[in-house]
C-alpha cells in the first residue's frame, strides 16, 4: 500500500541508490559511452559501409536501436547486482530489514534506482549515436515503453543474482555466461529473418529478441517479430521475475541466518 | 504497562545444526536501563537479532510494547532503535547520508530527518565529519554514527550490542553518560556487555546468559550482594615464615605475594594486625578483579543445584 511512510521509505532507497552511480560516474555512465561509440566506429564505419543494408535500412541505422538496447540491459542489470550484493556484503541491508519497510518497497526501490542507470545510459548513447547518424523515429511511445519495461526486467534479474550471489564473482557469472551471449544472439547485429529456419526457431526463446525488436520498431518501423507477443513476453518476465524476487526477500534467502 | 519487551520460550537453531539459543525467557520493563551480560558465544547478539528480524527465530514469542514479532512485525519494528556489533553502515557515504536515509526508511521525511540528524551529530561530537566518507572515521566514531542512526526515528527501546567494544576510557564515560541521558528522557535501553562493571556502572536489572541460556535474572542491587568475597593481592615481605591467617582462607602465591578472600562480614584489619604479628610486612595492596569469574562460578554451582532440586 502506498502510505506516506512507504512513499518515504521508497524515495529513500531511490535517492541513495541515483546518488550511487551519480557518485561513481565514471565506472557507470563513461564505460557504456566508450563501448557504444567503438562499436559506432567499428561496425558502423568501417565494416558496415561494407554490409550494405539490412531490413531496408542502411546498417549503421539498423544496429543503432540494438546497441542502444545493449547498453540499457547490462547497466540496469549491473547497477542492482553491484548495488544489492554491496549493500549484503557491507551489511548495510541490515538498515532496511529492522527498519518497517515492505518487501515491494525494497524490491521496487531497488528495481527503480536500475531503471534509472539503465535509462540515462540509454540516452547518453542515443545522444553519442547522433554524432554518427540520423536517427529516426517512428513511434516514440514503443520506444518509451520499451527501455522502461526492458530495464525492469533486467533490473529485477540484477537483483535476483544479487540476492543468491555469496561473493563478487557470483554477480559476474550470469552476465558473463547468460547475458552476453543471449544479447549478441538477440539481433543486434543482425535480422534473425536472415538465419536458417531452424536458428529463427531457437531465436524465438530469447527474450532480447522481443525487447531488441520492439525498440528497433519504435526507431524504423520494422520488426522481426509482433509487437503484441514482444510486449507480452516482457511483461510475463516483468511479472514472473517481480513474484520471484518478493519470494526470495520474504524468506530472507541470504539476508537472514 | 505493557513491557517494553518480552521473550518467552525463545530458540535458535543455526543452518548446520547448532542452537544458539536454547528456550530463553526475559521481560524488560518499560523505562528500565537492562545489561544483557554473558561470555563470547553465549547467544546475546543471536538473541538481539531475533528481537530486530535480523535473524529468523525457530521457536518461541516475541513482543515489542505489546506487538508479536510474528503478527506486527511493522508495528514492533518502530519501536526499536538497534545499534549492532558490527560495523554495517555504508563505508562509502556520509555520516550526514546515511541518517539521513536511515530515517527515510522509517518514514521521517528528508526536511526533518536533516534537522535531526544535525541534532545528533552534534551531540555525538561528530558533526565535523558529517560529510566525510564514513570509512575515514575512527573506530569510536564509527560505533557513535551507529548510535545516532538508531536514534533517528526516535524509538522507544535502544538496544546496543557490545557499544564500548574498542572504546577508549574516556570516550566510553561519555558514552555512558549520554546513554544514562538518553534513559532519563525515558528511552528503555538494553546492552550487552562482557564487563560487569559497566553493567554495574550503567544498569538497573541484569540477565547473564551463557550457552543460550539466562543463568540469572535480577535486579544489579541483589545480584552485587551474592558477591560476598573478594579477593585482594598484597605485596609482601617475609622472613621465610609462612603466614598464617585465621578466618580468612589465603594462597601464597610465590614468597612475595599473597591472595586473601575477604568475606563482606569481615574487616581487613584483622589480615593487617595478624600479619604485623608474624612480622611480615606488607608494602602495597591490590583488588584482583575476579568478580565476574566469582560470579560464574556461583551461578553454575547454583544452577547445578536447582536442577536437582526444584525447577523454577
Ligand atoms: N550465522 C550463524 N550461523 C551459525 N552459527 C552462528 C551464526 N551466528 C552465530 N552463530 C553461533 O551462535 C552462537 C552464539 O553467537 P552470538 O553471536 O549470539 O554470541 P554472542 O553472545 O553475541 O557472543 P559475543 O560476545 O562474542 O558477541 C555462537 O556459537 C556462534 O558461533
Ligand atoms: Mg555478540
Amino acid at each position: 500500500m502506498m502510505t506516506f511512510q512507504n512513499r518515504i521509505a521508497l524515495s529513500s532507497i531511490l535517492h541513495k541508490e541515483v546518488h550511487r552511480f551519480m557518485r561513481i560516474w565514471v565506472q557507470t555512465l563513461v564505460p557504456p559511452a566508450i563501448t557504444i561509440s567503438l562499436y559506432f566506429v567499428i561496425f558502423g564505419e568501417l565494416i558496415g559501409s561494407r554490409i550494405g543494408s539490412m531490413g531496408g535500412f542502411d546498417y549503421m541505422s539498423f544496429i543503432v536501436p540494438g546497441l542502444i538496447m545493449m547498453a540499457v540491459i547490462t547497466n540496469s542489470y549491473s547497477n542492482v547486482a553491484s548495488s544489492f550484493f554491496s549493500a549484503k556484503w557491507q551489511r548495510n541491508v541490515e538498515e532496511m530489514l529492522v527498519a518497517p519497510v515492505p518487501n515491494w518497497v525494497i524490491v521496487a526501490g531497488y528495481v527503480g534506482g536500475g531503471m534509472a542507470r539503465g535509462i540515462l545510459v540509454g540516452l547518453i548513447v542515443t545522444l553519442i549515436s547522433l554524432l554518427f547518424v540520423d536517427i529516426q523515429i517512428h513511434n516514440i511511445w514503443v520506444i518509451i515503453t520499451t527501455v522502461a519495461l526492458t530495464s525492469a526486467v533486467f533490473a529485477l534479474g540484477g537483483l535476483i543474482n544479487a540476492i543468491f550471489a555469496g561473493s563478487y564473482d557470483d554477480i559476474s557469472i550470469i552476465p558473463t555466461f547468460i547475458l552476453t551471449p543471449l544479447t549478441y544472439l538477440g539481433g543486434v547485429f543482425y535480422s534473425i529473418t536472415m538465419l536458417p529456419d531452424f536458428w529463427q526457431g531457437v531465436s524465438q526463446v530469447n527474450p532480447i529478441v522481443y525487447m531488441v525488436n520492439a525498440f528497433r520498431y519504435g526507431f524504423l518501423g520494422v520488426s522481426d517479430v509482433s509487437l503484441t507477443l514482444a510486449f507480452a513476453v516482457i511483461l510475463t518476465f516483468i511479472i514472473s521475475l517481480f513474484t520471484i524476487a518478493m519470494v526470495l526477500i520474504s524468506k530472507g534467502i541470504g539476508l537472514r541466518s | 504497562m505493557q513491557p517494553a519487551l518480552e521473550i518467552s520460550g525463545l530458540k535458535k537453531t543455526y543452518k548446520g545444526g547448532f542452537q544458539a539459543v536454547k528456550g530463553l525467557n526475559l521481560t524488560v520493563e518499560q523505562g528500565d536501563f537492562f545489561a544483557l551480560l554473558g561470555p563470547n558465544g553465549a547467544g546475546k547478539s543471536t538473541t538481539i537479532g531475533v528481537i530486530t528480524s535480523l535473524v529468523n527465530k525457530t521457536q518461541g514469542l516475541v513482543k515489542v510494547f505489546g506487538h508479536d514479532i510474528d503478527k506486527e512485525l511493522d508495528k514492533a519494528k518502530s519501536f526499536l532503535g538497534l545499534v549492532p556489533q558490527e560495523f554495517n553502515f555504508n563505508q562509502f557515504e556520509a555520516p550526514m547520508k546515511i541518517l539521513v536515509n536511515q530515517a527515510g526508511y522509517y518514514g521521517v521525511p528528508r526536511k526533518i530527518a536533516v534537522q535531526r540528524a544535525e541534532k545528533y551529530l552534534k551531540q555525538l561530537d561528530l558533526w565535523d565529519k558529517c560529510n566525510e566518507p564514513s570509512r575515514n572515521l575512527s573506530g569510536g566514531m564509527k560505533r557513535r554514527l551507529m548510535i545516532a542512526r538508531a536514534l533517528m526515528h526516535e524509538p522507544k527501546v535502544l538496544i546496543l550490542d557490545e557499544p564500548t567494544a574498542g572504546v577508549d576510557i574516556e570516550l566510553r564515560r561519555h558514552m555512558w553518560e549520554y546513554l544514562r541521558e538518553l534513559n532519563a528522557e525515558g528511552i528503555t535501553i538494553i546492552l550487552t556487555t562482557h564487563y560487569l562493571e559497566e553493567a554495574e556502572m550503567l544498569c538497573r536489572n541484569i540477565a547473564i546468559i551463557d550457552k543460550g541460556e539466562i543463568v540469572k535474572n535480577t535486579s544489579m542491587k541483589s545480584l552485587l550482594a551474592t558477591l560476598h568475597i573478594e579477593t585482594f593481592v598484597l605485596d609482601i615481605e617475609t622472613s621465610s615464615t609462612t603466614p598464617v591467617l585465621n578466618g580468612f582462607a589465603s594462597r601464597l602465591i610465590d614468597e612475595h605475594k599473597l591472595e586473601v578472600d575477604v568475606d563482606k562480614a569481615q574487616s581487613i584489619n584483622s589480615v593487617f594486625s595478624q600479619l604485623t604479628e608474624q612480622g611480615i610486612t606488607v608494602n602495597s595492596m591490590r583488588n584482583k578483579s575476579n568478580r565476574l569469574e566469582e560470579l560464574f562460578v556461583n551461578l553454575t554451582a547454583n544452577k547445578t543445584i536447582s536442577s536437582v532440586g526444584a525447577v523454577n
